[in-house]
């Protein structure tokens, strides 16, 4: 068992600096690992959602309830552009990820004031305030039915027309903007502006008192964590061709909390982690019953109460790499 | 806005009054929570929700509204007893957000548990019939179950005013949101204190459950609405305050019910408009700084 236990920790350490690539590689055989290929699809794109949350809850430190309100708005932002004006995907996408950061400003604007426990139910408040808006604006957003006819048939790459609609083809698109945004946040966490938001997280009276600014750096990182969201988002209505209200709603809010516990807050793989745990539970216990929540909810409770850390922040702390 | 009469106006605020006092029975109960044991009680939805079945239940096995109406509360209580026991305090110590999450999780988990045995299907609850009918109070006919929600309410917030006030226990009690520490080394279980107060505000969630199930419905997924509302009452409030939760739990009522009177689409934004003010304005809340007996 200690012989694994090193051998872990060296490959991790060997990992560590390139862990983009590594991150990378593992992706491309991913979907061979999975049951079948959407499921890896949805583990990329709310393993991206979560990663994004990640950077307000595990980085900063800060428990957000409300980030159901930048992937929806991602989703609503990139669907609305295609089906009603009928924009190039490019542009949707972008639309989606600009409408979730305008989002992110304001209520990280506003419930950044709050400090400490009333975030959560700041944003939580917040988050369903949006909801709603979107659900009353049936001309623009179909409210309750949703939004339809978000077709994305082909993209156009050169000369060659890939066929969206292939899985395959789906899965490799949606990971060249994860890898690109896995890139950016390695960046964004290896930079100065990175250490400050630990700083924050590990003691918020002292990060003041070296004379940073506080509540702007929450501010940024809130924001930050708003356009990865929306990014997801954006990906998720291509990858539907619908926008369901769902995605706007407390349960999504909720959803991504659990996944980033569930596979280890302020991890760099850990979203990912938690996000295929949680599918892989939905998918398989909603087989045998379709009360796959008391399951997933139990099992939250557990890691709440003795594994904080999640599964990979609790296998880095095995192996001796504490996250 | 023609049509809208002054009779009219004051029996929207009346509507709103009676909608504002679960408002207030949950926001106390999530404040009193909150004073004491700084946990944020995302399960408060959920503990409301089981309140509504138990009142299915028991008034299925009895028959009698009133012996649920005691009943719930009682049941209900016992819940958040065990629940604070076995989940809650393991978790002391360990930061803000741990407790929250784990009540976060049991609201999944009571959410499912009750759809296991009552079902997906929402349930109705007739309003006992003693209490069917409406009354004249000057400007119009008034719902008499309404008005009993109201003097229930009423009654159950001068009973904790006292016992907070009044009695040994709320010196403890007060004391205890002050400083457990001093309290704890005075020679008072402070773990006990936690325990009924946890019990207590859960108490209080079942039988705004029980009480609203004639005029919202029963269903599985009730409390989730029902918990963004109380939050934003606290928010509004003061986190922790007690007068804040029963002034700002009745504002926000009739706000609702008045936008739903002038322009019903904006009825569910109204609230969270409300709450941005104050956010903008007073970030601490209406009665924030007070503490939590202000």
């Amino acid at each position: 068992m200690s012989a694994l236990r090193t051998a872990l920790g060296r490959v991790v350490a060997l990992c560590g600096p390139h862990r983009v690539a590594v991150m990378i590689v593992f992706f491309v055989v991913f979907p061979w690992l999975m049951p079948y290929k959407a499921l890896a699809i949805n583990v990329l794109i709310l393993g991206l959602f979560a990663v994004g949350f990640n950077i307000v809850f595990g980085y900063t430190g800060l428990l957000s309830f409300g980030h159901a309100a930048f992937f929806g708005l991602g989703a609503y932002g990139c669907g609305i552009a295609i089906a009603r004006y009928g924009l190039p995907w490019p542009l949707a996408l972008g639309a989606g990820v600009l409408l979730a950061g305008v989002g992110a400003v304001l209520i990280g604007g506003l419930s950044i004031r709050r400090r400490g426990i009333y975030f959560a139910m700041v944003t939580l408040a917040l988050a369903q305030l949006v909801y709603y808006i979107f659900y009353q604006a049936e001309p623009i957003t179909g409210g309750e039915n949703g939004l339809r006819g978000v077709d994305v048939r082909t993209i156009a790459l050169g000369p060659v027309a890939l066929d969206f609609l292939a899985p395959t083809v789906k899965y490799y698109f949606v990971l060249v903007f994860v890898s690109l945004a896995l890139w950016c946040l390695s960046r964004v966490l290896e930079s100065p502006f990175g250490a400050v938001l630990e700083a924050i997280r590990e003691n918020e009276t002292r990060a003041r008192a070296c004379g940073f600014d506080v509540d702007g750096t929450k501010l940024a990182a809130f924001v930050l964590s708003g356009l990865f969201c929306g990014l997801a988002g954006g990906l998720k209505a291509m990858h539907l061709s619908i926008v369901p209200t769902e995605v706007l709603h407390y349960q999504t809010s909720g959803l991504v909390v659990i996944m980033a516990l569930l596979g280890g807050m302020g991890t760099f793989f850990g979203p990912f982690v938690g996000a295929a745990v949680f599918l892989l539970i939905e998918d398989q216990v909603s087989l045998v019953t379709a009360q796959w929540q008391l399951v997933a909810g139990s099992l939250f409770m557990v890691f709440v109460l003795f594994f904080p850390n999640g599964i990979w922040g609790s296998l880095l702390q095995w192996v001796g790499r504490a996250p | 806005m023609t049509g809208i009469t002054l009779d009219l106006l004051l029996l929207q605020v009346f509507t709103g009054l009676a909608l504002g006092t679960i408002f207030v029975l949950l926001a106390v109960g999530l404040s009193l929570i909150f004073g004491l044991l700084t946990v944020v009680n995302f399960a408060h939805g959920a503990f409301f929700m089981v309140g509504a079945y138990m009142g299915v239940y028991l008034l299925g096995v009895t028959g009698s509204f009133w012996f649920s109406l005691v009943g719930v509360p009682l049941v209900v209580g016992v819940l958040g007893l065990v629940v604070e026991r076995a989940l809650i305090r393991p978790l002391y110590g360990r930061g803000l957000d741990y407790p929250l999450l784990l009540t976060f999780g049991l609201g999944y988990v009571l959410v499912d548990l009750i759809r296991i045995g009552f079902g997906i299907e929402g349930r109705t609850f007739s309003t006992p019939a003693a209490l069917q009918g409406s009354v004249d109070i000057g400007v119009g006919h008034f719902p008499l179950y309404r008005l009993f929600v109201m003097a229930v309410t009423a009654l159950l917030l001068l009973a904790l005013w006292w016992l907070i006030e009044g009695t040994r226990y709320g010196l403890i009690i007060r004391a205890g949101a002050r400083d457990p520490d001093i309290v704890r080394v005075l020679g008072v279980d402070v773990s006990r204190v936690w325990l009924l107060v946890f019990a207590l505000g859960t108490a209080l969630a079942g039988l705004a459950g029980i009480l609203a199930a004639p005029m919202r419905g029963v269903y599985p997924e009730m409390g989730i609405p029902v918990l963004i509302e109380a939050f934003v009452v606290t928010v509004v409030g003061g986190m922790g305050s007690l007068r804040g939760a029963v002034v700002a739990g009745l504002l926000i009522g009739m706000v609702v019910s008045l936008t739903s009177l002038v322009a019903p689409p904006m009825a569910n934004i109204s609230m969270f408009v409300v709450m941005a003010l104050v956010l903008l304005l007073r970030p601490s809340g209406l009665f924030g700084r007070a503490g939590l007996m202000g």
